[in-house]
């Protein structure tokens, strides 16, 4: 694949990725913990100082996203990571970074890394 | 509740076959793993070839699971291995594979069920745990140490669970007849049984009448606990 094409597939992953969080979030609304704010984007922080989840509605939110990546893509990732509880590395900040932080992982368990 | 689905770790033999011949036999949707193949089958069991301790192997049964069954409600972590030896005899090779089957395998087989049970709001996991623990026993230092590993997984898990519906516990044998004590010495083993309360070796039908009661669906008040058999 020449870099071009790369880029452009590297962020179609990432829009793919970004709104099959927001499904998996519009799926939680109402469950404990997680209240849904009315925009949700790249850009919402999900977890931390500005999120809206606490650390169940994360849990829950981050089994959702392996499970529904499991079914979309057919790759066996886990999301977990010991950065979570830190402000400034935690790929759980904001849904732009797990969609990221996700679409590194599908790369590296499909060897496209 | 429908037809329950029950995952059991290390069925190949002993008590881990014992309990899923016992959970068909009452019902359940039966799903086991082993390291290697095994040499029976039965009607309402499905069997998987897996090392406890392979995220990989692990990650690639529950999504079968999931795909198969789109629940889970029991997970038993029998799976395990002994290491009966002096401190100063064992090898770092067993010391690793005594911890990776024991404790690697019963956190990773818990996190991955309570993905799946979370879903449903609703789990039982059952650790198992030995006597030896509380006894301190002397001559199985690492098997000790790892099944007080498990231990204190089960408190910490039962918490962590909780609020998904899951509950947490733990049964604690004594000696019981399989491959796992088949090489101690027999003073040794009544020595062991002369610290129980009740003295008699254990039962697999000792070990699955604690193992239901922590299925019961009525047991959803009981968590973070461990029974330990024979009255130690």
């Amino acid at each position: 694949m020449n870099p071009m094409s790369d880029a452009v597939a590297r962020s179609t992953m990432q829009r793919d990725l970004v709104s099959l969080i927001v499904n998996v979030l519009r799926g939680l609304d109402g469950r404990p913990g997680t209240t849904l704010p009315a925009e949700l984007n790249a850009d919402t922080p999900l977890f931390g100082r500005d999120g809206f989840l606490d650390s169940l509605g994360l849990v829950t939110l981050v089994v959702g996203v392996e499970q529904a990546i499991e079914d979309t893509f057919d790759a066996r990732v886990g999301l977990a990571d010991e950065r979570a509880m830190s402000q400034t590395r935690s790929p759980y900040r904001t849904i732009g970074s797990l969609a990221e932080y996700a679409g590194r992982v599908i790369d590296e368990e499909l060897g496209n890394g | 509740m429908a037809s329950p689905v029950t995952l059991i770790t290390g069925t190949r033999k002993g008590i881990g076959k014992f309990l899923a011949e016992h959970y068909v036999r009452l019902g359940h949707r039966v799903v086991g793993c082993s390291r290697g193949e095994i040499d029976w089958t039965l009607d309402g069991y499905a069997h998987y070839v897996a090392d406890v301790a392979d995220e990989k192997a692990v990650k690639q049964l529950f999504a079968d699971v999931r795909r198969k069954y789109d629940r889970l409600d029991h997970l038993i972590n029998n799976a395990g291995v002994a290491s009966m030896n002096h401190s100063l005899l064992t090898p770092l090779s067993s010391v690793h594979h005594v911890l990776n089957t024991n404790v690697v395998g019963t956190f990773l087989f818990s996190r991955e069920s309570a993905k799946l049970m979370q879903n449903h709001r609703y789990g039982r996991i059952v650790n198992f745990t030995t006597m030896a623990v509380p006894l301190k026993l002397e001559g199985e230092a690492m098997y000790v140490a790892s099944k007080a590993a498990v231990l204190s997984l089960t408190h910490v898990l039962a918490r962590e669970l909780v609020e998904l519906g899951i509950t947490v516990n733990a049964v604690g044998p004594g000696p019981v007849d399989t491959d796992l004590i088949r090489g101690v010495p027999k003073d040794k083993i009544d020595h062991l049984v002369s610290r129980q309360a009740i003295r008699r070796i254990g039962t697999f039908e000792d070990i699955a009448n604690v193992v239901d009661f922590f299925l019961r669906p009525e047991s959803n008040f009981i968590t973070g606990q461990c029974l330990f058999l024979g009255g130690v």
